[in-house]
Protein backbone atom coordinates (compact mmCIF):
# COMPACT_ATOMS: atom_id res chain seq x y z
CA UNK A 1 0.00 0.00 0.00
CA UNK A 2 1.56 3.26 -0.68
CA UNK A 3 1.00 6.01 2.06
CA UNK A 4 2.51 9.03 0.05
CA UNK A 5 3.90 9.32 -4.13
CA UNK A 6 5.20 12.31 -5.04
CA UNK A 7 4.38 12.65 -8.67
CA UNK A 8 7.23 15.03 -10.84
CA UNK A 9 7.03 18.13 -8.69
CA UNK A 10 8.92 21.25 -9.34
CA UNK A 11 8.80 24.14 -6.75
CA UNK A 12 11.03 27.05 -6.30
CA UNK A 13 11.67 27.95 -2.73
CA UNK A 14 14.69 30.42 -0.76
CA UNK A 15 16.54 30.39 -3.68
CA UNK A 16 16.83 26.25 -4.26
CA UNK A 17 14.87 25.23 -7.46
CA UNK A 18 13.98 21.34 -7.11
CA UNK A 19 12.82 19.64 -10.62
CA UNK A 20 10.68 16.46 -11.47
CA UNK A 21 11.03 15.06 -7.93
CA UNK A 22 9.09 11.88 -8.00
CA UNK A 23 8.84 8.74 -5.33
CA UNK A 24 6.47 7.23 -3.45
CA UNK A 25 6.40 5.94 0.01
CA UNK A 26 5.47 2.37 1.40
CA UNK A 27 3.22 1.82 3.66
CA UNK A 28 5.39 0.83 7.35
CA UNK A 29 8.55 2.21 5.64
CA UNK A 30 11.61 4.12 6.63
CA UNK A 31 12.84 6.41 4.39
CA UNK A 32 15.39 9.09 5.05
CA UNK A 33 16.10 11.82 2.14
CA UNK A 34 19.26 12.59 2.26
CA UNK A 35 22.15 15.26 0.10
CA UNK A 36 24.09 18.16 0.91
CA UNK A 37 23.70 21.32 2.09
CA UNK A 38 21.31 23.47 -0.18
CA UNK A 39 20.28 20.28 -2.22
CA UNK A 40 16.86 20.92 -1.69
CA UNK A 41 15.71 18.34 1.29
CA UNK A 42 14.02 20.89 3.22
CA UNK A 43 12.21 22.68 0.34
CA UNK A 44 10.95 19.05 -0.27
CA UNK A 45 9.62 18.14 3.10
CA UNK A 46 7.92 21.85 2.57
CA UNK A 47 6.82 20.76 -0.33
CA UNK A 48 5.20 17.45 0.75
CA UNK A 49 3.86 19.18 3.37
CA UNK A 50 2.04 21.88 1.54
CA UNK A 51 3.91 24.50 3.09
CA UNK A 52 5.46 25.84 -0.23
CA UNK A 53 3.09 26.16 -3.31
CA UNK A 54 4.13 23.39 -5.74
CA UNK A 55 5.21 24.93 -9.21
CA UNK A 56 3.50 21.73 -11.34
CA UNK A 57 3.28 17.94 -10.37
CA UNK A 58 1.52 16.46 -7.23
CA UNK A 59 1.15 15.07 -4.12
CA UNK A 60 -0.78 12.00 -2.67
CA UNK A 61 -1.74 11.37 0.58
CA UNK A 62 -3.53 8.37 1.05
CA UNK A 63 -6.79 9.29 2.64
CA UNK A 64 -6.38 7.37 5.86
CA UNK A 65 -3.77 9.35 6.54
CA UNK A 66 -2.33 12.56 8.89
CA UNK A 67 1.08 13.90 8.92
CA UNK A 68 2.68 14.50 11.68
CA UNK A 69 5.36 16.82 11.39
CA UNK A 70 8.59 17.36 13.14
CA UNK A 71 10.12 20.92 12.08
CA UNK A 72 13.36 22.22 12.78
CA UNK A 73 13.90 24.13 16.47
CA UNK A 74 14.27 27.70 15.99
CA UNK A 75 16.37 29.87 18.29
CA UNK A 76 13.76 31.31 19.81
CA UNK A 77 12.07 28.30 20.24
CA UNK A 78 13.95 27.09 22.67
CA UNK A 79 13.34 30.03 25.37
CA UNK A 80 9.69 29.76 24.78
CA UNK A 81 8.27 30.23 27.99
CA UNK A 82 6.12 26.90 27.52
CA UNK A 83 5.23 23.48 30.14
CA UNK A 84 6.32 19.90 28.15
CA UNK A 85 2.77 19.47 28.34
CA UNK A 86 1.66 22.27 27.15
CA UNK A 87 3.46 21.63 23.76
CA UNK A 88 2.75 18.12 23.14
CA UNK A 89 -0.78 18.70 23.76
CA UNK A 90 -0.81 21.13 21.21
CA UNK A 91 -0.20 18.50 18.56
CA UNK A 92 -3.80 16.83 18.98
CA UNK A 93 -6.12 18.01 16.20
CA UNK A 94 -9.58 19.46 17.37
CA UNK A 95 -11.43 22.18 16.95
CA UNK A 96 -12.22 22.09 20.39
CA UNK A 97 -11.18 26.13 22.60
CA UNK A 98 -10.14 23.69 25.19
CA UNK A 99 -7.90 20.40 25.82
CA UNK A 100 -10.36 17.14 25.57
CA UNK A 101 -9.87 14.13 28.15
CA UNK A 102 -9.32 12.47 25.09
CA UNK A 103 -6.54 14.53 24.10
CA UNK A 104 -4.97 14.27 27.45
CA UNK A 105 -5.02 10.61 27.08
CA UNK A 106 -3.71 10.49 23.53
CA UNK A 107 -1.10 13.29 24.48
CA UNK A 108 0.11 10.87 27.94
CA UNK A 109 0.60 7.77 25.84
CA UNK A 110 3.04 9.13 23.48
CA UNK A 111 4.95 10.86 25.91
CA UNK A 112 5.12 7.88 27.72
CA UNK A 113 6.52 5.81 24.35
CA UNK A 114 9.09 9.09 24.50
CA UNK A 115 10.36 8.71 27.70
CA UNK A 116 9.16 11.75 28.76
CA UNK A 117 6.12 10.88 30.91
CA UNK A 118 6.98 12.05 33.87
CA UNK A 119 8.65 15.56 32.78
CA UNK A 120 4.78 17.18 32.13
CA UNK A 121 5.18 20.19 34.11
CA UNK A 122 8.59 21.14 33.66
CA UNK A 123 9.80 23.78 31.12
CA UNK A 124 10.60 23.33 27.33
CA UNK A 125 13.30 26.03 27.97
CA UNK A 126 15.25 24.11 30.49
CA UNK A 127 15.55 20.56 28.89
CA UNK A 128 18.42 19.46 26.94
CA UNK A 129 18.43 19.19 23.39
CA UNK A 130 17.75 15.42 23.31
CA UNK A 131 15.01 16.11 25.37
CA UNK A 132 13.40 19.08 23.65
CA UNK A 133 13.61 17.12 21.01
CA UNK A 134 11.61 13.99 21.96
CA UNK A 135 8.61 16.70 23.14
CA UNK A 136 8.82 17.52 19.39
CA UNK A 137 8.23 13.93 18.33
CA UNK A 138 5.99 13.47 20.72
CA UNK A 139 3.71 16.49 19.26
CA UNK A 140 3.96 15.01 15.71
CA UNK A 141 2.64 12.08 17.11
CA UNK A 142 -0.38 13.41 18.53
CA UNK A 143 -0.87 15.05 14.90
CA UNK A 144 -0.32 12.23 12.88
CA UNK A 145 -1.96 8.99 11.58
CA UNK A 146 0.10 6.69 10.28
CA UNK A 147 3.06 9.20 8.64
CA UNK A 148 5.63 11.26 10.54
CA UNK A 149 8.39 13.68 8.57
CA UNK A 150 11.37 14.66 10.31
CA UNK A 151 13.28 17.31 9.54
CA UNK A 152 16.94 16.69 10.77
CA UNK A 153 16.18 15.71 14.05
CA UNK A 154 19.59 15.22 15.12
CA UNK A 155 21.35 18.32 14.36
CA UNK A 156 23.10 19.63 17.23
CA UNK A 157 22.93 16.27 19.08
CA UNK A 158 25.88 14.44 20.42
CA UNK A 159 26.21 10.98 19.16
CA UNK A 160 24.87 8.71 21.69
CA UNK A 161 21.27 10.93 22.10
CA UNK A 162 21.08 10.54 18.03
CA UNK A 163 21.41 6.86 18.76
CA UNK A 164 19.10 6.47 21.14
CA UNK A 165 16.88 8.94 18.89
CA UNK A 166 16.86 7.04 16.15
CA UNK A 167 16.46 3.89 17.85
CA UNK A 168 13.10 5.67 19.30
CA UNK A 169 11.79 5.89 15.37
CA UNK A 170 12.62 2.81 14.36
CA UNK A 171 10.23 1.05 17.28
CA UNK A 172 7.94 3.64 16.03
CA UNK A 173 8.22 2.64 12.87
CA UNK A 174 7.89 -1.31 14.16
CA UNK A 175 5.60 -1.46 16.91
CA UNK A 176 3.09 1.58 15.71
CA UNK A 177 3.33 0.84 12.34
CA UNK A 178 4.18 4.53 11.90
CA UNK A 179 5.64 5.25 8.66
CA UNK A 180 8.52 7.72 8.70
CA UNK A 181 9.98 10.01 6.44
CA UNK A 182 13.42 11.97 7.72
CA UNK A 183 15.88 14.59 6.18
CA UNK A 184 18.95 13.83 8.05
CA UNK A 185 22.77 14.92 6.60
CA UNK A 186 24.16 11.65 8.68
CA UNK A 187 24.21 9.56 6.37
CA UNK A 188 26.37 6.86 7.78
CA UNK A 189 23.23 6.34 10.61
CA UNK A 190 20.66 6.75 8.28
CA UNK A 191 21.28 3.94 6.30
CA UNK A 192 21.70 1.24 9.22
CA UNK A 193 17.96 2.71 10.27
CA UNK A 194 16.08 3.27 6.95
CA UNK A 195 14.44 1.05 5.11
CA UNK A 196 14.91 3.46 2.01
CA UNK A 197 17.25 6.10 0.76
CA UNK A 198 15.89 9.32 -1.47
CA UNK A 199 19.22 11.09 -2.83
CA UNK A 200 18.31 14.46 -3.97
CA UNK A 201 20.79 17.44 -5.55
CA UNK A 202 18.04 19.84 -7.14
CA UNK A 203 16.40 16.96 -8.00
CA UNK A 204 16.52 12.54 -8.01
CA UNK A 205 20.25 11.09 -7.72
CA UNK A 206 19.24 7.66 -6.34
CA UNK A 207 15.83 5.83 -4.87
CA UNK A 208 15.50 2.80 -3.85
CA UNK A 209 16.01 0.23 -0.20
CA UNK A 210 19.30 0.87 2.04
CA UNK A 211 21.19 -2.17 0.37
CA UNK A 212 20.61 -0.70 -3.39
CA UNK A 213 21.98 2.71 -2.06
CA UNK A 214 25.14 1.12 -0.31
CA UNK A 215 25.94 -0.89 -3.60
CA UNK A 216 25.22 2.14 -5.93
CA UNK A 217 27.66 4.66 -7.74
CA UNK A 218 26.00 7.74 -5.51
CA UNK A 219 26.18 6.03 -2.28
CA UNK A 220 29.42 4.38 -2.82
CA UNK A 221 30.60 8.19 -3.07
CA UNK A 222 28.73 9.65 -0.77
CA UNK A 223 29.77 6.70 2.09
CA UNK A 224 33.40 6.93 0.93
CA UNK A 225 33.64 10.45 1.29
CA UNK A 226 32.27 10.21 4.90
CA UNK A 227 34.45 7.30 6.36
CA UNK A 228 37.24 9.92 5.36
CA UNK A 229 36.23 12.62 6.98
CA UNK B 1 -5.66 59.56 52.22
CA UNK B 2 -9.20 58.13 51.90
CA UNK B 3 -10.99 61.75 51.06
CA UNK B 4 -8.02 61.48 48.38
CA UNK B 5 -9.22 58.77 46.89
CA UNK B 6 -12.61 59.52 47.25
CA UNK B 7 -12.22 62.60 45.38
CA UNK B 8 -10.43 60.98 42.98
CA UNK B 9 -13.17 58.99 41.91
CA UNK B 10 -15.96 61.13 42.20
CA UNK B 11 -14.09 63.06 38.67
CA UNK B 12 -15.81 61.73 35.79
CA UNK B 13 -12.65 61.96 33.64
CA UNK B 14 -10.89 59.89 36.06
CA UNK B 15 -13.96 57.50 36.28
CA UNK B 16 -13.35 57.10 32.67
CA UNK B 17 -9.52 56.46 31.92
CA UNK B 18 -9.52 54.08 34.78
CA UNK B 19 -12.54 52.41 32.90
CA UNK B 20 -11.08 52.54 29.80
CA UNK B 21 -7.44 51.35 31.42
CA UNK B 22 -8.84 48.33 33.22
CA UNK B 23 -10.68 46.99 29.72
CA UNK B 24 -7.87 47.68 27.56
CA UNK B 25 -4.54 47.11 29.53
CA UNK B 26 -5.31 43.07 29.29
CA UNK B 27 -6.65 43.37 25.43
CA UNK B 28 -2.87 44.63 25.13
CA UNK B 29 -1.27 42.40 27.18
CA UNK B 30 -2.72 39.49 25.57
CA UNK B 31 -2.17 40.41 22.24
CA UNK B 32 1.58 41.25 23.38
CA UNK B 33 2.20 37.87 24.66
CA UNK B 34 2.36 36.41 20.67
CA UNK B 35 4.10 39.76 19.26
CA UNK B 36 6.94 39.15 21.94
CA UNK B 37 7.30 35.74 21.70
CA UNK B 38 6.96 35.68 17.81
CA UNK B 39 9.79 38.59 17.90
CA UNK B 40 7.35 41.41 16.49
CA UNK B 41 7.41 44.07 19.44
CA UNK B 42 8.74 46.89 17.08
CA UNK B 43 5.41 46.55 15.13
CA UNK B 44 3.92 47.64 18.10
CA UNK B 45 6.31 50.68 18.57
CA UNK B 46 5.61 51.59 14.78
CA UNK B 47 1.74 51.33 14.91
CA UNK B 48 2.11 53.92 17.49
CA UNK B 49 3.82 56.21 15.52
CA UNK B 50 1.29 55.72 12.86
CA UNK B 51 -1.35 56.10 14.89
CA UNK B 52 -0.02 59.90 16.24
CA UNK B 53 0.41 60.92 12.21
CA UNK B 54 -3.07 60.04 10.98
CA UNK B 55 -4.80 61.23 14.42
CA UNK B 56 -2.47 64.98 14.33
CA UNK B 57 -3.47 65.15 10.63
CA UNK B 58 -7.53 64.01 11.72
CA UNK B 59 -7.48 67.27 14.49
CA UNK B 60 -5.88 69.79 12.30
CA UNK B 61 -8.12 68.65 9.39
CA UNK B 62 -10.71 68.83 12.35
CA UNK B 63 -12.62 65.36 11.90
CA UNK B 64 -12.94 62.68 14.69
CA UNK B 65 -9.92 61.07 15.46
CA UNK B 66 -10.87 57.61 16.09
CA UNK B 67 -12.84 57.76 12.45
CA UNK B 68 -9.45 58.21 10.74
CA UNK B 69 -6.79 56.71 12.89
CA UNK B 70 -8.67 53.06 13.42
CA UNK B 71 -8.25 52.63 9.46
CA UNK B 72 -5.16 54.04 8.65
CA UNK B 73 -3.24 52.11 11.69
CA UNK B 74 -5.08 48.94 10.64
CA UNK B 75 -4.14 49.10 7.32
CA UNK B 76 -0.18 50.17 8.51
CA UNK B 77 -0.55 46.75 10.79
CA UNK B 78 -0.99 44.64 7.70
CA UNK B 79 1.95 46.38 6.05
CA UNK B 80 4.41 46.26 8.86
CA UNK B 81 3.58 42.47 9.70
CA UNK B 82 4.19 41.84 5.68
CA UNK B 83 7.68 43.67 5.82
CA UNK B 84 8.73 41.47 9.09
CA UNK B 85 8.05 38.28 7.62
CA UNK B 86 9.03 38.65 4.20
CA UNK B 87 12.75 40.55 5.06
CA UNK B 88 13.72 38.97 8.08
CA UNK B 89 16.77 41.65 7.97
CA UNK B 90 14.81 44.55 6.24
CA UNK B 91 12.14 44.56 8.47
CA UNK B 92 13.20 46.47 11.23
CA UNK B 93 14.58 49.07 9.28
CA UNK B 94 11.40 49.31 7.28
CA UNK B 95 9.35 50.06 10.72
CA UNK B 96 11.39 52.48 11.48
CA UNK B 97 11.17 54.35 8.35
CA UNK B 98 7.27 53.82 8.55
CA UNK B 99 7.54 55.31 12.07
CA UNK B 100 9.58 58.71 11.34
CA UNK B 101 7.95 58.99 8.40
CA UNK B 102 4.60 58.94 10.15
CA UNK B 103 5.61 61.43 13.05
CA UNK B 104 7.13 63.93 10.45
CA UNK B 105 3.93 63.77 8.33
CA UNK B 106 1.61 64.24 11.70
CA UNK B 107 4.11 67.32 12.75
CA UNK B 108 4.30 69.10 9.23
CA UNK B 109 0.49 69.18 9.04
CA UNK B 110 -0.32 70.29 12.42
CA UNK B 111 2.51 73.09 12.14
CA UNK B 112 0.80 73.94 8.66
CA UNK B 113 -2.67 74.27 9.97
CA UNK B 114 -2.43 75.69 13.36
CA UNK B 115 0.78 75.87 14.49
CA UNK B 116 2.69 73.55 17.10
CA UNK B 117 0.03 72.80 20.36
CA UNK B 118 -0.53 71.00 23.29
CA UNK B 119 -2.57 68.57 20.62
CA UNK B 120 0.81 67.51 19.82
CA UNK B 121 2.13 67.21 23.69
CA UNK B 122 -1.08 65.14 24.73
CA UNK B 123 -0.78 62.88 21.55
CA UNK B 124 3.19 61.99 22.73
CA UNK B 125 2.55 61.55 26.42
CA UNK B 126 -1.10 61.19 26.41
CA UNK B 127 -3.78 62.89 28.26
CA UNK B 128 -6.57 61.00 30.48
CA UNK B 129 -8.77 64.38 30.26
CA UNK B 130 -8.74 62.82 26.20
CA UNK B 131 -11.56 60.44 27.39
CA UNK B 132 -14.78 60.38 25.88
CA UNK B 133 -18.17 58.22 26.67
CA UNK B 134 -17.58 57.54 23.03
CA UNK B 135 -14.05 55.82 23.57
CA UNK B 136 -15.79 53.92 26.98
CA UNK B 137 -18.18 52.34 24.31
CA UNK B 138 -15.30 51.48 22.15
CA UNK B 139 -12.96 50.16 24.79
CA UNK B 140 -16.04 47.70 26.05
CA UNK B 141 -16.23 46.48 22.59
CA UNK B 142 -12.88 45.75 22.30
CA UNK B 143 -12.34 43.99 25.13
CA UNK B 144 -14.97 41.83 24.79
CA UNK B 145 -14.00 40.97 21.64
CA UNK B 146 -10.53 40.37 22.70
CA UNK B 147 -10.83 38.31 25.33
CA UNK B 148 -13.93 36.14 23.67
CA UNK B 149 -11.33 35.30 20.49
CA UNK B 150 -8.47 34.74 23.12
CA UNK B 151 -10.67 31.90 24.73
CA UNK B 152 -12.03 30.50 21.39
CA UNK B 153 -8.61 30.46 19.76
CA UNK B 154 -6.61 29.38 22.77
CA UNK B 155 -5.44 26.37 21.28
CA UNK B 156 -4.84 27.95 18.12
CA UNK B 157 -2.74 31.04 19.14
CA UNK B 158 -0.46 28.84 21.20
CA UNK B 159 0.49 26.71 18.52
CA UNK B 160 0.87 29.62 16.36
CA UNK B 161 2.75 31.69 18.42
CA UNK B 162 5.37 28.60 19.46
CA UNK B 163 5.84 26.83 16.03
CA UNK B 164 4.15 28.42 12.62
CA UNK B 165 5.48 25.87 10.48
CA UNK B 166 3.86 23.07 12.43
CA UNK B 167 0.21 24.86 13.02
CA UNK B 168 0.16 25.14 9.26
CA UNK B 169 1.32 21.49 8.59
CA UNK B 170 -1.54 20.42 10.72
CA UNK B 171 -4.49 22.98 8.54
CA UNK B 172 -4.64 25.93 11.00
CA UNK B 173 -4.65 29.05 8.23
CA UNK B 174 -1.64 30.28 10.24
CA UNK B 175 -2.00 33.96 8.15
CA UNK B 176 -5.48 34.67 8.98
CA UNK B 177 -4.98 33.99 12.90
CA UNK B 178 -2.08 36.44 12.60
CA UNK B 179 -3.95 39.32 10.77
CA UNK B 180 -6.76 38.73 13.31
CA UNK B 181 -3.73 39.53 16.11
CA UNK B 182 -2.65 42.29 14.08
CA UNK B 183 -5.96 43.90 13.44
CA UNK B 184 -6.77 43.70 17.14
CA UNK B 185 -3.38 45.13 18.28
CA UNK B 186 -4.04 48.19 15.57
CA UNK B 187 -7.49 49.09 17.28
CA UNK B 188 -6.46 49.03 20.85
CA UNK B 189 -2.86 50.61 20.32
CA UNK B 190 -5.03 53.64 18.98
CA UNK B 191 -7.46 53.88 21.58
CA UNK B 192 -4.35 53.11 24.44
CA UNK B 193 -2.32 55.88 22.79
CA UNK B 194 -4.42 58.19 23.91
CA UNK B 195 -4.11 57.94 27.82
CA UNK B 196 -0.54 56.56 27.62
CA UNK B 197 0.56 58.47 24.44
CA UNK B 198 2.29 57.49 21.57
CA UNK B 199 5.72 57.32 22.64
CA UNK B 200 4.79 54.98 25.52
CA UNK B 201 2.06 53.11 24.58
CA UNK B 202 3.82 50.14 23.33
CA UNK B 203 5.28 49.42 26.69
CA UNK B 204 1.57 48.45 27.81
CA UNK B 205 1.73 45.81 25.21
CA UNK B 206 5.41 44.41 25.65
CA UNK B 207 6.23 44.87 29.72
CA UNK B 208 3.95 42.50 31.08
CA UNK B 209 4.69 39.40 29.06
CA UNK B 210 8.29 40.05 29.61
CA UNK B 211 7.30 40.32 33.42
CA UNK B 212 5.45 37.31 33.73
CA UNK B 213 8.23 35.34 31.52
CA UNK B 214 11.28 36.10 34.19
CA UNK B 215 9.39 34.08 36.37
CA UNK B 216 6.30 32.15 35.01
CA UNK B 217 7.34 28.85 33.38
CA UNK B 218 4.27 27.56 31.17
CA UNK B 219 2.38 29.80 28.80
CA UNK B 220 -1.08 29.61 30.23
CA UNK B 221 0.84 31.00 33.65
CA UNK B 222 2.20 33.93 31.66
CA UNK B 223 -0.96 34.28 29.59
CA UNK B 224 -2.73 34.53 33.37
CA UNK B 225 0.11 36.81 35.23
CA UNK B 226 0.83 39.35 32.03
CA UNK B 227 -3.06 40.30 32.16
CA UNK B 228 -2.92 40.55 36.20
CA UNK B 229 0.07 43.06 36.28
CA UNK B 230 -1.10 45.26 33.34
CA UNK B 231 -4.16 45.62 35.05
CA UNK B 232 -2.35 46.23 38.39
CA UNK B 233 0.23 48.29 36.85
CA UNK B 234 -2.28 50.29 34.97
CA UNK B 235 -4.19 51.08 38.34
CA UNK B 236 -1.88 52.25 40.30
CA UNK B 237 0.21 53.99 37.84
CA UNK B 238 -2.61 56.14 37.30
CA UNK B 239 -3.84 56.65 40.63
CA UNK B 240 -0.06 57.76 41.76
CA UNK B 241 0.05 59.94 39.03
CA UNK B 242 -2.70 61.61 40.37
CA UNK B 243 -2.05 61.93 43.81
CA UNK B 244 1.57 63.10 42.41
CA UNK B 245 0.25 65.31 39.94
CA UNK B 246 2.81 63.49 37.10
CA UNK B 247 2.17 62.63 33.64
CA UNK B 248 -0.52 59.21 33.38
CA UNK B 249 1.16 57.28 30.89
CA UNK B 250 4.97 57.57 32.50
CA UNK B 251 3.66 56.68 35.69
CA UNK B 252 1.98 53.75 34.45
CA UNK B 253 5.41 52.17 32.44
CA UNK B 254 7.62 53.24 35.94
CA UNK B 255 5.27 51.35 37.40
CA UNK B 256 5.65 48.34 34.91
CA UNK B 257 9.37 48.93 35.07
CA UNK B 258 8.86 48.09 39.33
CA UNK B 259 6.95 45.06 38.70
CA UNK B 260 9.88 44.09 35.93
CA UNK B 261 12.14 44.34 38.45
CA UNK B 262 10.75 42.19 41.12
CA UNK B 263 9.75 39.26 38.82
CA UNK B 264 14.01 39.70 37.38
CA UNK B 265 15.04 39.08 41.17
CA UNK B 266 12.10 36.33 41.37
CA UNK B 267 13.48 34.83 38.80
CA UNK B 268 16.89 35.09 39.77
CA UNK B 269 16.70 33.70 42.92
CA UNK B 270 14.20 30.95 42.31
Amino acid sequence: MITLSCNDITVSYDDVVLSSVSFSLEKGSFLCIVGENGSGKTTLIKALLGLVPLQSGSVVLDKHVSVGYVSQQTLQQKRFPASVLEIVLSGCRSSFPFYTKNDKKVAKHYMDLMQIGDMGKRSYSELSGGQQQRVRIARALCAQKGLLMLDEPVTGLDPLIARDLYTLLKQLQNMEDITILMVSHDIASALSYATHILHIDKTVCFFGTSDEYKNSAYGQRFLGGSEHA
Amino acid sequence: MLDTLAMLFSYAFMQRALFVGILVAPCAALLGISLVLKRYSMIGDGLSHVGFGAMSVALALGIAPLKIAVPVVILAAFLLLRLSEKSKIGGDAAIALVSTGSIAAGVVVTSLVKGMSTDIYDLMFGSILSMTTEDVYFSIGLSIIVLFLYIILYRKIFAITFDESFAQSCGINTALYTMIIALLTAVTIVIGMRIMGTMLISSLIIFPTLTAMQVCKSFRSVTIWAVIISVLSFAIGLILSFLLSLPAGASIVLINIVFFSIFFLIGKLK
